[in-house]
């Protein structure tokens, strides 16, 4: 995420990195354990904070709470390259998230079975 | 639901669980989660690298190649506090580190099956009764294809009597309702089971 003093190119030229760059080659071990499903939702609008092009995006689609998955749907990049920006937007406390009830307990309890029962059934 | 930087205007984020539409491919699995999701499914993509297969590769150079996986998606908001979603498997069998992901944690898994390719879901099949993931079988009526009865499918893909085989056609909301009510029917039977077994 490095902008250098000599800028040659302006914004509607688009990212001139290709996904990886933007996460600096981080990969895997560094998310957070941020699951598919887990659910993040911004502490600051866009405009509160200076931010590069695709962590702002990024912000932007969080305004409401909204899972990993559906945020890498939205800004259309790879989700292990979503994982990463917001691991970094959740460590500079733009973002927080709350693990996914999957994550908490290796499966949903019947509470939970029960309402998704409930829910589908009113469909 | 309103923006603001203020604490006192933030939606608390709520929970969220999963299921998993599993088949082969071209069965009607975004179909279905589009018949139920309150959105037309979403997609996002993975970059797999992967060593690549050709067999007349330079020896000793590490070819590897990237591939793109696609992931359908659907959401169903079942109250103020809880989201389901309902993500369609990769067609490809080879992705499974991706179905690793999808299954960990998830309610269960609706394996659809055509009929015409009963062998596609053997895979799907598998992978459930490895991981011990509560699922069911709906077997999609596609308009020209001969309808087995349940029990054939059964019996063609040699699954236990306790898991239940129902025939749906992926279309149709109701359809995929009642595919949905069974297999969270038999979800709850299974964890009942579990704690009574624990």
């Amino acid at each position: 995420m490095t902008v250098t003093d000599e800028e040659w190119f302006d914004e509607a030229a688009g990212p001139l990195v290709r996904p990886y760059a933007m996460t600096g080659g981080r990969t895997r071990s560094t998310t957070l354990g941020l699951d598919l499903i887990t659910l993040v939702v911004a502490m600051h609008t866009v405009s509160e904070v200076d931010l590069d092009q695709e962590y702002a995006r990024i912000l932007q689609a969080c305004q409401q709470p909204i899972s990993v998955v559906e945020v890498a749907a939205q800004v259309d990049l790879p989700l292990q390259v979503v994982k990463v920006l917001l691991s970094d937007l959740i460590i500079q406390r733009h973002i927080i998230f709350r693990s996914a009830e999957a994550q908490t307990s290796e499966s949903p309890s019947q509470h939970v079975l029960q309402a998704v029962l409930d829910g589908i059934r009113k469909l | 639901m309103a923006y603001g930087n203020s604490d006192q205007q933030r939606v608390q984020p709520t929970r969220a669980t999963k299921l998993v539409i599993a088949g082969g491919f071209g069965v009607g699995k975004t179909t279905m989660v589009g018949s139920v999701s309150e959105i037309p499914p979403l997609r996002t993509e993975e970059l797999i690298t992967e060593a690549s297969e050709g067999v007349d590769d330079l020896a000793g150079v590490e070819q590897k190649t990237t591939t793109t996986v696609a992931l359908d998606f659907g959401r169903i908001t079942i109250n103020e506090d809880l989201i389901l979603y309902l993500f369609g498997t990769p067609g490809q069998d080879r992705f499974w580190f991706m179905w690793d992901e999808l299954a960990r944690g998830a309610i269960g898994a609706v394996v659809l099956a055509d009929t015409r390719r009963l062998d596609s879901c053997f895979g799907a099949v598998d992978f459930f009764e490895r991981r011990g993931l509560p699922f069911v079988v709906g077997v999609n009526c596609f308009d020209n294809a001969y309808r087995y009865g349940t029990e054939e499918v059964r019996a063609a893909l040699d699954i236990d009597d306790h898991i239940p085989v129902l025939l749906c056609d992926a279309r149709e909301r109701e359809s995929t309702k009642q595919v949905l009510v069974t297999l969270l029917q038999h979800a709850m039977a299974e964890a009942r089971l579990a704690g009574t077994v624990s």
